[in-house]
């Protein structure tokens, strides 16, 4: 048996967006962690490579190091800024000029946020942002539903990679739309990432396992009790469900199939 | 010296002029390659920083990375 082992889902084609390769499927957030020495642990612990910042007014009192680079090195990850917190297309483009402008590249996580109780997506002014930002050499990757009009629309529009939700933001619900989210993969011909609600590492199997192209996450680590062993656990997650996704599950049957022969039981 | 009334990041306050955008990151301790400068809506990109003079009334914002998902 040995060297025969070597079927196609042991050598995955890295993860590749807007024209770059990532060796890692999983990308992760920086936000809401109770210390930046803790965000830094986990993040390395999560195997990530691309981490997601937001664009915020520097605080001039400057009572703290604010800055998200005073402690996560540019060398070492891929910076992906947000627009988060933004609720029209004309504010997002604002927050992906100017985060464009801190010189890293032109990849931008865009969110049009439609509704505060739930942060679900505008998706007009989504597909509004997205043909702006494209057309402006932006790499959209749209935060958007789990609707396939929405995901084709704005493949159109000229997104890099779309990433439909598990669940809310920062809900933890998990996948409640598999159906959704693989249909989603199906259609689209861009990489499709899930953002947001996955809560422990089952959700991120789960939701590898759909055959999504990653995940994205921030509060899963963030608010566990111990976020850099969570990292470590959803690292594993994502590879364990990616690989279960290419290896190709057994069917599900409604009836018991016995392991064991049959035959050659005592009389 | 005079003072220039100028509006940052929604704050009105008083900075010494005349005085450029790169003086004005210098006065208020901040280091150019780690914010964006926005005066007046519009960007102003890093090798323009040093031509561009602050007006009285100007709306400066200045931006940079932090934590988030």
């Amino acid at each position: 048996m040995t060297g025969t082992l070597a079927p196609a889902a042991l050598t995955d084609a890295p993860l590749a967006i807007g024209g770059r390769t990532f060796r890692s499927r999983l990308m992760v957030g920086t936000g809401k962690y109770r210390t930046n020495a803790e965000m830094v642990a986990a993040i390395e612990a999560s195997g990530a490579e691309i981490v997601t910042v937001a664009v915020r007014r520097v605080d001039l009192d400057r009572t703290k190091e604010a800055g998200v680079l005073h402690h996560l090195s540019p060398d070492q990850y891929f910076l992906l800024a947000n627009t988060a917190g933004c609720y029209t297309a004309d504010e997002a483009i604002r927050y992906a000029r100017l985060a464009r402008e801190a010189g890293f590249n032109d990849f931008v996580k865009l969110e049009v946020i439609g509704d505060r109780d739930t942060l679900l997506p505008d998706t007009e002014g989504l597909l509004a942002a997205t043909r702006t930002l494209a057309r402006e050499g932006f790499q959209v990757l749209a935060y958007t539903n789990d609707d396939l009009v929405t995901a084709l629309r704005l493949e159109d529009a000229g997104c890099a990679a779309v990433m439909p939700l598990a669940s809310p933001i920062g809900s933890g619900l998990g996948l409640l739309n598999p159906f959704g989210i693989r249909t989603i993969k199906h259609r689209l011909g861009v990489p499709v990432i899930v953002d947001a609600g996955v809560g422990t590492a089952s959700d991120a199997c789960v939701t590898m396992e759909q055959g999504v192209d990653g995940i994205l996450m921030n509060t899963a680590l963030a608010e566990a009790r111990e976020p850099v062993a969570m990292a470590r656990a959803m690292g594993l997650a994502v590879e364990a469900g990616r690989l279960a996704y290419l290896a190709g599950r057994m069917p599900r049957r409604e009836i018991a199939v016995p392991s064991s022969p049959a035959a050659g039981m005592l009389e | 010296m005079t003072t220039l009334a100028v509006t940052i990041n929604g704050e009105a306050r008083r900075v010494p002029g005349p005085a450029t955008l790169l003086e004005l990151l210098g006065h208020l301790g901040l280091d150019p390659r780690s914010v964006v400068v926005e005066l007046n809506r519009e960007i102003v990109r890093r090798p323009r920083l040093a031509e561009t003079r602050v007006a009285e009334g100007d709306s400066i914002e200045l931006v940079h990375f932090v934590g988030g998902g």
